[in-house]
């Protein structure tokens, strides 16, 4: 049965690279709606590559084998007939490095509504608001959002890729280390933002520090070498480690 | 004292590296003034009036560049519509598209193909190209402006695939991840975020390439059929004018009326090609300027 608090569902997900990289081995985890889950863990421990497999830009990779399951509201997104194109408007990704595409600010809002057949100029403007609101930058850019998206700090730059997924109204919003070449002040803007935004979305949040991990954290987990080594509601993870490992993780003994 | 020495050599090279710099400028504006004193002062009154004219017939004294010009913009033209779609489409299949064991048989591939003589072209052009025009065609000759276009677009084509090709190689994997994050499909991130994203470079290869396609002679010189007449079609036999400065520089009298038009050819050439690099430069200087103003 699925639990219907659990948006995301993974069974004994395994995957391996051709060339041998970053792997995953037998991951099981229920990922809840409405809360901001963290996956956290040192670099190469497999994060990035789940976070990719639950909307399908591994595709693209050079993938040797993926095992298991792979359930978002109780549908395999793995099996091969599955709309990857539908997939990716419902699970949204913020990357670590902000990637404005060369278009206005305007067009990258837009680029995700108008590629989905949405031309209706009332329905973007209403986007475009609501989007940059939520993703707290539209009082800084509401005057010109016809200059290039490039033209933004970096901070900026990172909050309008937030918003360009935004706009597309998903159901999950995936960040990839969002705050890694982040200023503080913009860093906890983003926190903020996505504080807010758990009220209506299922955040899952690839930190770039445990201390990221531990500020923002409705549920952990901590990935080491391909293995999800604990996972746990709450900042439990952070104050009572059950798992050794997790432990000298956390408190810096390794990492 | 072994300082001393160190500062004289620092100025040495400096000097060395100052005086290559400015030479290439030197030589450029010498082989201008060159072509100018070659060609103008020999001109009398009457000389520029049969240059207006529509023939081109120097035994005779027509020395009208009409048909001349339109021969090799008609070339050129017709060059630049199969070698532009033909470059990019090769290019982005090369860069985007192709598995990477294609790629890697495809891409040195091309960059052979950008060091063959094009008079071996030329030879292909005669030996199957032209009769095949012909006969399809039902025309009287084969050798016509078309054919001279589809070879010349071909020699510009390898260009324009291995710069347009490095161009959208070097756009960051993360642009078309992000593309593809929000619902894109490949070929829409394609176009509309890959190639815009790489367009200044897009634009360097075609203007190399079609740079390439307008200096090009022997090739031409064999395909075209060298009749120098203002063409009504593209399946009219032409004569450019790079052709023409080949043909007839051989035999033409040193100091006659004739030598000095075959000059002004030459300068009428270098202006162009002047021109099409200068458009080139401030569009992508525009482009550049646009592009530091976006990204400081």
């Amino acid at each position: 049965m699925v639990n219907p608090m659990n948006k995301v569902t993974i069974e004994n997900l395994s995957l391996e690279y051709s060339d041998g990289a970053e792997s995953l081995r037998g991951i099981n985890l229920n990922i809840p709606a409405n809360a901001i889950s963290v996956l956290f863990g040192p670099a190469g421990g497999g994060k990035s590559s789940l976070l990719r497999i639950l909307n399908r830009l591994n595709d693209l990779a050079d993938v040797k084998t993926v095992r298991g399951k792979v359930l978002i509201d109780g549908q395999n997104i793995l099996e091969p007939g599955v709309d990857v194109i539908a997939l990716r408007r419902k699970v949204g990704m913020v990357f670590a490095r902000p990637v404005p595409l060369p278009l206005s600010m305007r067009a990258n809002l837009t680029y995700g509504l108008e590629l989905a057949g949405e031309h209706r100029a009332a329905v973007l403007a209403e986007a475009v608001e609501r989007s940059l609101t939520q993703a707290a930058l539209w009082d800084e850019v509401k005057d010109r959002l016809d200059e290039p998206a490039a033209a933004l700090s970096g901070g900026q730059q990172q909050r309008l890729c937030l918003a360009r997924v935004l706009a597309l109204q998903p159901e999950i919003i995936m960040l990839d280390e969002p705050t890694s070449g982040l200023d503080p002040i913009s860093t906890s803007k983003v926190e903020a933002s996505l504080q807010k935004l758990k009220t209506q979305y299922t955040i899952i949040l690839v930190p770039h520090s445990v201390q990221q991990a531990a500020r923002t954290a409705d549920y952990a987990g901590f990935f080491l070498q391909g293995e999800l080594v604990e996972w746990a509601p709450g900042r439990a993870i952070f104050s009572t480690p059950r798992d050794k490992r997790t432990e000298d993780y956390v408190v810096g003994r390794f990492g | 004292m072994p300082q001393q020495t160190e500062q004289w050599r620092e100025m040495l090279i400096n000097w060395l590296i100052k005086i290559s710099g400015y030479s290439a400028i030197v030589f450029v504006t010498l082989i201008f003034f060159f072509l100018i004193r070659e060609s103008l002062p020999g001109f009398s009154p009457e000389t520029f009036s049969r240059l207006a004219g529509s023939r081109w017939y120097p035994i005779e004294q027509y020395y009208g560049l009409a048909p001349l010009i339109a021969g090799s913009i008609m070339v050129t033209l017709g060059a630049a519509l199969v070698a532009i779609p033909l470059g990019l489409g090769t290019a982005i299949f090369i860069a985007e598209i192709a598995p990477r064991w294609v790629r890697e048989i495809l891409k040195p591939l091309v960059e052979i193909l950008a060091g063959l003589p094009s008079v071996v072209l030329g030879f292909l052009g005669i030996l199957s190209l032209s009769p095949w025009v012909r006969e399809t065609m039902n025309l009287p000759t084969g050798l016509t402006a078309f054919s001279g276009s589809l070879l010349l677009g071909m020699t510009s084509l390898p260009t324009i695939v291995s710069v347009a090709e490095d161009a959208l190689d070097a756009v960051p994997r993360s642009y078309r991840d992000a593309s593809l994050a929000l619902g894109a499909t490949e070929l829409q991130t394609i176009f509309l975020v890959t190639l815009p994203a790489a367009r200044s470079g897009v634009f360097t290869a075609v203007m190399l390439g079609l740079g390439r396609a307008i200096g090009e002679t022997i090739m031409v010189m064999m395909v075209t059929g060298n009749a120098a007449m203002i063409p009504n079609s593209l399946f009219s036999p032409v004569r450019t004018m790079t052709a023409t400065i080949a043909a007839e520089m051989g035999e033409v009298a040193k100091g006659s009326e004739h030598y000095h038009v075959l000059f002004l050819i030459g300068l009428t050439l270098f202006v162009i090609s002047l021109l099409v690099n200068l458009t080139a430069s401030s569009v992508i200087m525009r482009q550049q300027k646009r592009a530091e103003r976006v990204l400081s």
